[in-house]
């Protein structure tokens, strides 16, 4: 049945249409238009799959994907036009240029904790660059993944963009046949799986994995307004975020200071029992319920702790004095415990980060520009965000993505077009000045090799129009003040004698 | 510890203290790199000639001098490219700095190639030292001479713990393959490709494969097929078809197929003699194996010109095959030797789907004076280049990216693709603890009416460009104007 969908995909994609740019625009309108019917139906399924509250799924998914759809219908003809490059001596008079192309038929598995933001973000960029798309969503996030096999053939071309549902043997299947790309969405473990699986076809890949985002808070900074902040990335979809802050790094003498803000806070968003609170989240299901509970075995919360595995709940819980080789600090948490970890000072928070993996999202709590700049460029992760969280993933002209264990690739925005894309290098000469080419012809000698290296080691122009445009102007307006310049030295060395001139003229 | 695993431990080491990252160091060692080349050019040539029968000169024009060029652009440019890009933001950031910080990966490991020994193993090097990584470089056992010498030159100017050269062979490739990197660089056929891809993946390493495939070159019959032929005669013929992107078969009509056979015969005499072995422009087969592969595909074609060879110098004289049949022997692999088979088609259409019929190749070539015709060509097929009236020379366009798709590979490189290809481009959003209250739309308890603003600030982004800097500008002139007026005078 996979092979189907992808074959029946292959041929949509070989007729060519979606390579009119119209056609591209329609199916995103289509989108948008499904995105904006649909708002009720998606957020009950969420509130069924993780118990998202209504107000959430619009503000983490939604809206990004609306935002998505627009830009890429705002900005599609100039994304998909051939990009001028500069040229040297010997292409001055040729047409050189970079084409983005259709890769083919891209194949896209999804995840469960955002099933809608991260499976149809990069299917708005598939379709803006006249891509076929297989969607897979994740079968963790049941009610949302039959939805969308429902809905999407309803708004957008079937065969083009098929949703194929199903468990780790449909996605096995899947990834066994040929795509022209894989963008994948989840852990590291599966991404392995995935990158090795595309080798076999020369696939490439996008990967957004995860990792241990970590938080370092500096001692000097408004501690209650980063704990808000923090708190909110924690807790948001309990936990269950790829760039959520999964630890926080702190000195001893403000630990104190940190928990008390974060408890206020949590009162604050979620009231005395945030199992009562329309807001609060719930594990995605039994085994990572299980997970969760388990890396907190032998550790006492200093906040929250509080567990119901009837309904898959998990208090916001605050853990401190967490040792790094506890094993709440060896995988990526995904849930709401927030341990905090002792550091001396910064210094010793910059050695932790990167005796670690390199994580998807760094993210810096710190008043002090220098030392800012300081973690910043002796660490490496995806994306930093200096003084709040995640907020760098709603900028779509960041590009984010992972590095290293955290990912390969990157999207939103453009960078998703260009991602799916193949940047095709074009050289339009012409037969003419033949001349010019007699250097390289052998039989060579000292003469032509000296004439070809004048020619290649000639330095880049930029011939843009823009450039053209500017040069021109820049030359008229010089003139005419030269011009200008002259008149009034004229007037100025003439006034002398025109004064007795027109004197005489009057008299 | 095997010796691979301590070249890269110590690769790892040396880039962990953190002294390839400063700008000036790294200008330091490309202009080391530089000097290489100007002062040892005759030792190289030398191991060229011996490795591929290279001339001097060819060597100069085909491998160092891009190489030159390649180093000074990256002097002159490495500030830039590795300063921060700002972004543009939207509402929510109006006040934040937002940019793109270019780091570098880590330890890349540079895989060369045999028929350019030095631009594919030293071009990817230039782009590993810009952006400021260590280097494992593998170059090809297969050139033996160039591999031995590159061993004992590199080393004495550039940081022989931050880029060392290990050589060898299949065994001493696949011990690297199992240690970790942070990019692997490879240059070769997409057979080890897969191979490498698939060794990369256990680690989570990112891959740039410079692979290869049938280069197709279409000719019109409607175009200066003189000059079309000398063209693709010189980028056939050149380091004897060894060339990655080599125009592999020409595909035209069949109507013009003699006079195709008869000015290509033309340009090779006027290029390589009448006897292009005793030429020293015209280069050998790398080795025994691959001449015997090349000799083998020729096996069920007509040879309209050429043909000769001599095992024991690998000498195979530049060759045209006519009429050859798309289940010949000659069209199941690439080339990569100094065969030119014609295949015969009837229209552009006929041509473009037989292009489209085999895996997406390196370069396309089209031979035509008629603008709709390439359009055609280029809207119908997908190829890693497309070069137009001329074969080879987009590769030497450092603005150009110079990679393959599909089967051809995966990334790309030259001039500052090269840098951003080895760098990870992070994303930096600094924002200040301040203006709490515009946060509070996205905080539980959760409202409609917090919902209506989110709404606001995240759908309208901020598009500041020359117009509305324009409209500011104008405005504030006004308001000056209008305080001059009333205040000051």
């Amino acid at each position: 049945m996979e092979r189907q969908a992808v074959n029946r995909a292959k041929e949509a994609f070989l007729s060519g249409r979606t390579r009119p740019l119209e056609f591209r625009l329609q199916q995103l309108h289509a989108l948008q238009r499904m995105i904006t019917e649909k708002e009720t139906e998606i957020c009950t399924s969420l509130k069924q799959d993780i118990n998202r509250s209504q107000y959430d799924t619009p503000l983490l998914e939604l809206i990004g994907i609306e935002n998505e759809i627009s830009l890429a219908i705002e900005k599609l003809t100039q994304w998909a036009a051939p990009r001028q490059v500069d040229r040297n001596i010997l292409t001055v008079s040729d047409e050189v240029y970079v084409q983005p192309e259709p890769l083919g038929v891209v194949l896209i598995i999804g995840a469960w904790n955002y099933p809608w933001a991260v499976t149809l973000q990069p299917l708005v960029g598939a379709i803006a660059a006249g891509n076929a798309a297989v969607v897979k969503p994740s079968e963790l996030s049941e009610y949302s993944s039959l939805l969308l096999r429902a809905l999407l053939p309803r708004y957008l071309d079937k065969d083009l963009y098929p949703v194929v549902t199903g468990g780790v043997s449909e996605t096995q299947e899947l990834l066994r046949l040929r795509f022209d790309h894989i963008f994948y969405t989840g852990s590291s473990t599966v991404g392995k799986v995935v990158m090795e699986a595309a080798a076999r076809h020369l696939t490439p890949v996008t990967l957004e994995l995860g990792g241990k985002s970590p938080c370092y808070i500096d001692k000097n900074c408004d501690i209650r307004i980063a704990c808000r902040r923090i708190t909110w990335g924690k807790f948001v979809n309990c936990g269950q975020t790829c760039i959520a802050p999964d630890y926080i790094l702190c000195e001893p003498c403000i630990q104190g200071r940190v928990v008390e803000c974060i408890r206020q806070t949590l009162l604050e968003f979620y009231g005395a029992d945030p199992k009562c609170s329309p807001d609060y989240g719930r594990i995605i299901n039994q085994r990572h319920f299980s997970r969760i509970m388990s890396l907190m075995e032998g550790y006492t919360p200093v906040i929250g702790g509080q567990t119901d595995a009837s309904q898959r709940y998990i208090a916001p819980t605050v853990l401190k004095d967490v040792p790094p080789h506890s094993r709440l600090m060896q995988e990526e948490i995904f849930g709401p415990l927030l341990p905090i970890v002792a550091v001396s000072d910064m210094d010793d928070a910059i050695r932790f980060v990167n005796e670690r993996e390199k994580p998807l999202a760094l993210y810096i709590f710190c008043s002090d520009k220098k030392a800012t700049k300081k973690m910043i460029e002796e660490t490496t992760s995806g994306g930093v965000t200096v003084n709040d969280v995640m907020m760098h993933y709603t900028l779509s002209s960041l590009p984010f993505g992972g590095v290293g264990q955290s990912g390969m690739g990157c999207y939103h925005g453009k960078h998703t077009f260009d991602q799916l894309s193949h940047q095709r290098a074009c050289l339009i000469r012409s037969l003419g000045m033949e001349s010019v080419n007699l250097s390289r012809y052998p039989p060579q000698d000292r003469r032509r090799a000296r004439r070809a290296r004048m020619a290649l080691k000639s330095p880049m122009i930029d011939l843009s129009k823009r450039t053209f445009v500017w040069a021109v102007s820049a030359t008229i307006i010089a003139f005419g003040l030269l011009v200008t310049l002259l008149v009034i030295l004229l007037i100025a060395s003439g006034l002398n004698c025109t004064c007795w001139y027109w004197r005489g003229w009057y008299y | 510890m095997s010796r691979e695993q301590e070249a890269v431990a110590r690769a790892r080491k040396a880039f962990q203290t953190g002294r390839s990252k400063p700008i000036e160091y790294r200008i330091q060692q490309l202009k080391n790199l530089q000097r290489m080349f100007t002062e040892r050019q005759k030792v190289i040539s030398d191991a060229m000639k011996k490795d591929l029968n290279k001339s001097e000169v060819g060597t100069q024009l085909y491998e160092t001098m891009g190489l030159e060029g390649e180093i000074n652009l990256a002097l002159k440019k490495v500030k830039e490219w590795a300063a921060p890009r700002p972004v543009e933001k939207n509402l929510l950031t109006l006040s934040d700095t937002v940019y793109i910080q270019p780091e570098p990966l880590g330890v890349v490991l540079i895989i060369g190639a045999w028929n350019y020994p030095w631009a594919v193993t030293i071009q990817p090097l230039i782009g590993a030292i810009a952006a400021g990584n260590a280097a494992v470089v593998k170059p090809s056992e297969v050139c033996v001479h160039t591999a031995k010498v590159m061993e004992s030159l590199l080393p004495l100017y550039i940081d022989k713990e931050l880029y060392p050269v290990v050589t060898g062979g299949i065994p001493e490739t696949q011990e690297l393959l199992r240690q970790r990197f942070d990019h692997i660089f490879y240059t070769g056929n997409s057979a080890v490709g897969k191979v490498i891809m698939e060794a990369a993946a256990k680690h989570l390493t990112p891959v740039t494969l410079e692979l290869g495939g049938k280069s197709p070159c279409y000719i019109d019959k409607n175009c200066d097929i003189s000059i079309a032929c000398r063209r693709v005669a010189w980028g056939k013929y050149t380091n004897c078809g060894q060339t990655c992107i080599a125009p592999d078969y020409i595909l035209c009509d069949p109507s013009i197929q003699d006079r195709v056979i008869a000015e290509v015969k033309k340009s090779i005499q006027d290029f390589y003699t009448d006897n292009p072995k005793t030429c020293p422009d015209y280069g050998r087969i790398i080795n025994q194996r691959h001449f015997k592969r090349i000799m083998a595909l020729m096996e069920d074609s007509t040879i309209a010109v050429g043909g000769d060879n001599d095992e024991s110098d690998c000498y195979i004289a530049p060759t045209v095959l006519r009429d050859v049949k798309p289940e010949a022997k000659v069209m199941q692999e690439e080339i990569f030797g100094p065969l030119l088979p014609i295949i015969p088609i009837s229209s552009l259409d006929e041509a473009i789907k037989f292009i489209n019929k085999g895996e997406k190749p390196l370069a396309l070539y089209v031979f035509t004076p008629d603008d709709k015709i390439i359009n055609k060509m280029k809207n119908e097929t997908s190829s890693g280049g497309l070069l137009a009236n001329d074969c080879l020379v987009h590769y030497s366009v450092s603005s150009l990216p110079f990679g393959g798709v599909g089967n051809s590979g995966m990334g790309c490189y030259h001039g500052r693709f090269s840098f951003d290809q080895l760098s990870h481009l992070r994303s930096c959003l600094i924002k200040q603890l301040k203006m709490e209250g515009v946060n509070n739309m996205r905080y539980p308890p959760h409202t409609p009416k917090k919902l209506g603003w989110a709404r606001f600030f995240i759908l309208n982004s901020v598009d500041l460009g020359w117009a509305g800097r324009m409209a500011l500008l104008a405005v504030l002139a006004v308001v000056a104007a209008v305080v001059i007026q009333n205040y000051l005078l």
